[in-house]
């Protein structure tokens, strides 16, 4: 057994409200992810799912536990660890280029060298051709690819995406699943997905990871062996069909638990 | 493999599995086409409309004027306010009142501005800093501006540096809380991706929280820049030898209702100019915020 890519240890965290009521968003969570894992994390809304990310990221900090990264304990949020994120972040301001670049910007790379990753990645994506719209002028799938561009630019360690393609319309959802699919597919970059949607879940993982319902941790995790490259035709095969009405189980166990608090 | 799982039945009352009874008929309703709430008008519309109601004010003005309803002693007419403007630009050197004016606005605003838009945005960063000047400057918005001419003719005399400061003081708490507040309201979540991309505090600031707020800091001290243009009147109105105000308090000595009018209406014309020039300057520089 290789040493895990990413490591999740007692990772509990507990929000204290205004007026000093506790909630417990997570349980103290376990979890390794190995080097060149696609990770779904599947879970109900509201079960911590997102925080779970959000700590990984560095963006919010545990109650108690520590995660590491490539033997480093996170303490904050860095470069080495790309995220995406559900609402459209891509800076306003800067076109779609120049999004790209801003980690690069930040790292001081020269500005031929941004302008080759960030070619090579709008390339990568399928922008080619809107590198100098403003994201506002573009429509939300076509800002999430500049946001996993963006991301994937900068080469973290580990991607981590929240809910990426939840704001987007069905069609254009499957068709970015298929894109990211094929990205991770030819690079093999460690992704670690959050989502409540279970085909997505089962599409793009080969582990999908499912939580609790409120207060979260990880129940159980689903290996999904389905060989590379895997194409949209898939979901409509009867082993996809027969994972899907297994998850389907015990994520319905856990959102009825959830409906009654 | 676990049994499937269903919602426990309960027992629903009689009067919920009742279908409830009909609805009085929908109306069909006419939408009256020229009054459609935050309905857009087409621009040449809109320019004319708004043209039309100059008319109307000058026409109103010209009939309660010229029919003598309203005597002359309160109110000129709208020729003899014109041929008073005349007057003032070939014998009295009214472009130099204009010009001392516009002088001491953009002084007082200018000044201000360099040091409370960065005081500003480093309020709205850092709640530090904020919490420690945000009291004193909240208290200081409060002053009355025109309260401060006795005071600032005592410490800075009669000369330019009272009206530039009387501007000052007017619009420099105004302009740092407006912006701190606008910074403070940065998206948190584009400053969240920025970290992810290995950002510093100090780029955030840079290169997330300032271009985001910019529009909205340039938009507000174009509003600023209209407030300026009253306090400079206040501050021209004593002790002052020059300018529009001075002008202003002038005529009033001499009952001279034609040139305090057109001295008023050239207040606004220059303000209407600067607005105009300010949003077109931020159109300009903005133009990504433009995109809905």
């Amino acid at each position: 057994m290789n040493k895990p890519k990413l490591s999740v240890r007692q990772v509990e965290r507990i929000f204290t409200g205004p007026k000093g009521e506790k909630t417990q968003a997570l349980l103290p969570v376990d979890y390794q992810v190995n080097e060149n894992d696609f990770i779904t994390i599947l879970g109900p809304s509201g079960c911590g799912k997102s925080t779970l990310l959000r700590i990984v990221a560095g963006l919010d900090q545990p109650t108690r536990g520590e995660v590491w990264l490539d033997g480093e304990r996170v303490e904050g949020p860095g470069a080495d660890r790309g995220m995406v994120f559900q609402s459209y972040t891509l800076f306003p301001w800067l076109s779609v280029q120049q999004n790209i670049c801003f980690g690069l910007e930040e790292r001081g790379v020269s500005k031929a060298a941004q302008k080759e990753r960030s070619d090579y990645f709008i390339n990568k994506v399928g922008l080619r051709g809107f590198e100098h719209h403003f994201p506002r002028q573009l429509s939300g799938g076509m800002q999430q690819r500049t946001a996993i561009a963006r991301a994937l630019a900068n080469d973290p360690k580990i991607l981590l995406m929240d809910e990426p393609f939840g704001a987007l319309d069905n069609q254009t959802r499957v068709m970015m699943q298929e894109l990211l699919l094929s990205i991770w597919e030819s690079s093999r970059k460690t992704v670690l997905f959050v989502t409540h949607d279970i085909d997505e879940a089962i599409f793009m993982a080969n582990k999908v990871a499912i939580f609790s319902a409120r207060p979260g941790r990880i129940k159980t995790e689903v290996a999904v062996d389905f060989p590379h490259p895997r194409e949209y035709r898939l979901k409509t095969s009867p082993e996809f069909m027969a994972l899907k009405a297994r998850v389907t189980e015990e994520i319905r166990v856990e959102t009825l638990q959830a409906q009654e608090h | 493999m676990q049994s499937p799982v269903t919602h426990a039945p309960q027992e629903p009352s009689e009067s919920v599995q009742r279908e409830p009874g009909p609805l009085p008929a929908s109306k069909k309703v006419w939408h009256n086409p020229m009054m459609v709430p935050l309905r857009s008008v087409p621009s040449r519309q809109r320019w004319f409309l708004g043209f039309c109601f100059f008319v109307v004010f000058f026409v109103a003005w010209a009939l309660v004027t010229f029919t003598g309803v309203v005597s002359p002693t309160f109110l000129a007419n709208p020729a003899s306010m014109l041929e008073e403007g005349w007057l003032l630009f070939t014998q009295f050197d009214f472009a130099n009142d204009i010009g001392m004016t516009v002088m001491r606005v953009l002084g007082g605003f200018v000044l201000a501005s360099i040091i409370a838009v960065p005081l500003g945005i480093v309020m709205g960063s850092y709640k530090l800093i904020e919490a420690f000047f945000e009291p004193f400057v909240s208290f200081c918005r409060y002053l009355p501006a025109s309260a401060f001419v006795p005071l600032l003719i005592l410490w800075a005399g009669i000369g330019e540096m009272q009206k530039i400061l009387v501007i000052f003081i007017g619009s420099f708490f105004q302009i740092t809380l407006m912006v701190a507040v606008t910074v403070g309201a940065a998206r948190r979540d584009l400053v969240e991706a920025a970290y992810t991309l290995g950002a510093t505090n100090r780029s955030v600031v840079r290169r997330v929280i300032i271009p985001g707020a910019a529009p909205e800091i340039a938009e507000l001290l174009r509003l600023v820049l209209g407030w300026a243009w009253t306090y400079v009147i206040v501050a021209e109105l004593i002790g002052s030898s020059s300018g529009i105000g001075h002008m202003i308090v002038d005529s009033q000595a001499m009952l001279n209702t034609g040139q305090m009018i057109f001295g008023i209406i050239v207040i606004g014309c220059i303000g209407l100019l600067s607005d105009f020039l300010f949003k077109a300057a931020n159109r300009r520089l903005f133009v990504w915020s433009a995109f809905k």
